[in-house]
């Protein structure tokens, strides 16, 4: 008898790892038709019923990477890379000091300052944009990518500042004391003691800044132009051009994720801890 | 508390009789590191909103700038008794619950689908994790121009197959085709949230519930749920706060038309296309109210989500 339950736990345990494998192919589908689609020429690609088996081409992404006389998305995919990397490296250099003062040597009332940081998170975008814009256009930084690195900064620090905590409370007060007491300086202490534990938490920390600074749209439309356009608003205005468009679409779609799709797979662990403020361990 | 422990063991160090101002300058070297993160913030994050609060008070069309005048209140009569304003309040409110507990139920069904042994789970994960890391604005498109179209849209292609009908999804359900592009979007991050709850449970204790006669329901409904608890809250806080300014699948799919204009497409428009800088602003500081009645409700369920951590700290 125990036999047959094993049986069909087991039988039960296949049809659920089916169910499971048909959702991942459910919510694949519309990136693998879209990679699919960005392989195919316009003609192909705009058929329905859907032309699943037409012949492949680059096409596509020849004409997103400007083969045709269209504007090269080199500038904007520089640009994008320029705000996500530096507006990252500013977190965390504010973030992690943050973070010990509010971990390791905690001020008084740090909770307090730590919601203050998270409530900064909670208020809209868009009740701040007018006088950044207004700002911008008087300090003549219009256009500039600095000043989208200054706002992404500002955008990813209270995230930063949450997860970095959290790591950091991880670090057993003891072991400093203890390396404290054996004469250790404080630069010894960070890097011997602190560092090893925290560096999980500093990648899972840059992950999700750069993710986030990478897709931001609403700022980099309203405060850039020709010279500090982002790859997400370089899409946007991508697809106004007549005709059929939807290969093209798809590579650029495609083109412009894969930064943030490769980072996201190679470290799906640090993808939990850090939006999930780094309370999933 | 590691505050009240930590400063007795530094005293001895100070050996000036004077130790009131060394304390103090304790303190400052205490608080030093978090000052700029702190500066920086409220610089960048608090000074524009006081700048909004004043301009709300103007009637300032950009275009007409030497016509600026102060007006008082008159802004916030402007947008309260504005019929699209108002839409677009609900607006925002139907979208962001729908998107949230959407997201939260199939994310959770797929992270107990996940929590599971079986062939290629690492595939499917990675599987249903891609939604989530493909660019807001991209995965608008490809729902707006590659899915939904109806036309050539893969949806409708498929449904020739069986012989099914043409819609036209964005024409005939708008609210609902930029809510599912969003669900597709979240669902992988509740997911992954709500996995790792699920990986956290007390095995031994699940283990002897099963001994003790518990079927698998009742395992779910008294063990599980309560223990996810705090992932599900976190899930819902975090999505709230991104889904609740979302601006690239509305400004994308729909570009704020057929009753789909969230506040965010709202404000961006009214000054961005009208240049209406007063009433935009008057309508961003609605926007802040509103967000600091949940903001508060919000911070207290994560205040008790964080409480573990805050008293063993």
């Amino acid at each position: 008898m125990s036999a047959m339950a094993v049986r069909v736990g087991r039988r039960g345990g296949v049809g659920l790892g089916l169910v499971a494998w048909l959702a991942g192919i459910v919510f694949f589908l519309p990136i693998a038709w879209m990679a699919l689609t960005s392989f195919h020429s316009e003609e192909d690609a705009a058929t329905n019923p859907p032309s699943f088996a037409a012949s492949l081409t680059l096409d596509g992404y020849r004409e997103f990477f400007g083969a045709d006389g269209g504007a090269s998305p080199w500038p904007a995919l520089i640009n994008s890379a320029v705000a996500s990397i530096a507006s990252t490296l500013f977190v965390l250099l504010l973030a992690l000091p943050a973070a010990y003062a509010l971990s390791i040597r905690p001020v008084k009332k740090w909770t307090d300052v730590l919601f203050f940081f998270l409530s900064t998170k909670m208020l809209p975008v868009v009740a701040g944009l007018l006088p950044i814009y207004l700002f911008a256009k008087n300090a003549g930084l219009l256009d500039n990518i600095w000043l989208l690195v200054i706002l992404y900064t500002s955008m990813n620090l209270p995230i930063a500042v949450w997860m970095m905590q959290s790591f950091l409370a991880e670090v057993p007060v003891a072991v400093i004391e203890a390396a404290r007491v054996d004469g250790a300086r404080l630069p010894t202490i960070l890097a011997r003691v602190v560092a090893p534990i925290a560096l999980p938490g500093i990648a899972a920390t840059s992950l999700i800044c750069f993710i986030f600074s990478w897709n931001e749209l609403l700022f980099a439309r309203v405060l850039t132009g020709v010279v500090a356009e982002t790859a997400p608003v370089f899409l946007t205005g991508f697809i106004t051009s007549q005709g059929l468009f939807l290969a093209k679409v798809c590579a650029a779609s495609l083109v412009i994720s894969l930064p943030v799709l490769a980072a996201g797979f190679a470290a799906q662990d640090k993808l939990v801890q850090g939006l999930s403020l780094g309370a999933v361990k | 508390m590691t505050a009240t422990t930590t400063a007795p063991v530094a005293a001895p160090d100070v050996r000036t009789p004077a130790r009131p101002p060394a304390t103090r300058l304790r303190a400052w070297a205490t608080r030093a590191p978090l000052l700029p993160a702190l500066i920086f913030m409220i610089a960048v994050t608090q000074l524009p909103f006081v700048a909004t609060l004043v301009i709300s008070f103007f009637d300032w069309n950009a275009l007409y700038p030497d016509a600026r005048h102060f007006t008082g209140l008159s802004n916030y009569g402007d947008v309260l008794t504005d019929p699209d304003l108002r839409r677009s309040v609900w607006t925002t409110v139907l979208l962001t619950v729908a998107v949230v507990l959407a997201s939260l139920v199939l994310g959770l069904a797929l992270a107990l689908l996940l929590d599971r042994r079986f062939k290629g789970r690492g595939v499917v994960r990675t599987l249903l994790i891609a939604p989530f890391l493909v660019v807001p604005v991209a995965a608008a498109l490809l729902w707006k121009h590659v899915l939904y179209n109806p036309e050539y849209g893969l949806f409708n292609g498929l449904l020739h197959y069986v012989g099914g009908p043409q819609p036209d999804w964005i024409s005939n359900t708008p609210l609902l085709a930029v809510e599912a592009s969003l669900v597709w979007q979240w669902t992988p991050f509740m997911m992954l949230i709500l996995l790792a709850g699920l990986q956290s449970r007390d095995q031994q204790q699940i283990e002897a519930a099963r001994v003790d006669g518990a079927s698998d329901w009742q395992i779910f409904r008294h063990l599980t749920l309560p223990h996810l608890r705090r992932y599900l809250e976190l899930g819902a806080l975090l999505g709230s706060i991104y889904i609740v300014q979302n601006f690239d699948a509305v400004f994308t799919i729909t570009s704020g038309g057929l009753g789909t204009a969230n506040l965010p497409y709202t404000v961006y428009q009214s000054f961005y296309q009208a240049h209406e800088n007063g009433l935009a602003s008057a309508a961003g500081v609605l926007v802040v109210i509103g967000s600091i009645v949940i903001a508060t409700f919000a911070l207290r369920v994560v205040s008790s989500l964080f409480r573990e951590e805050v008293s063993r700290a």
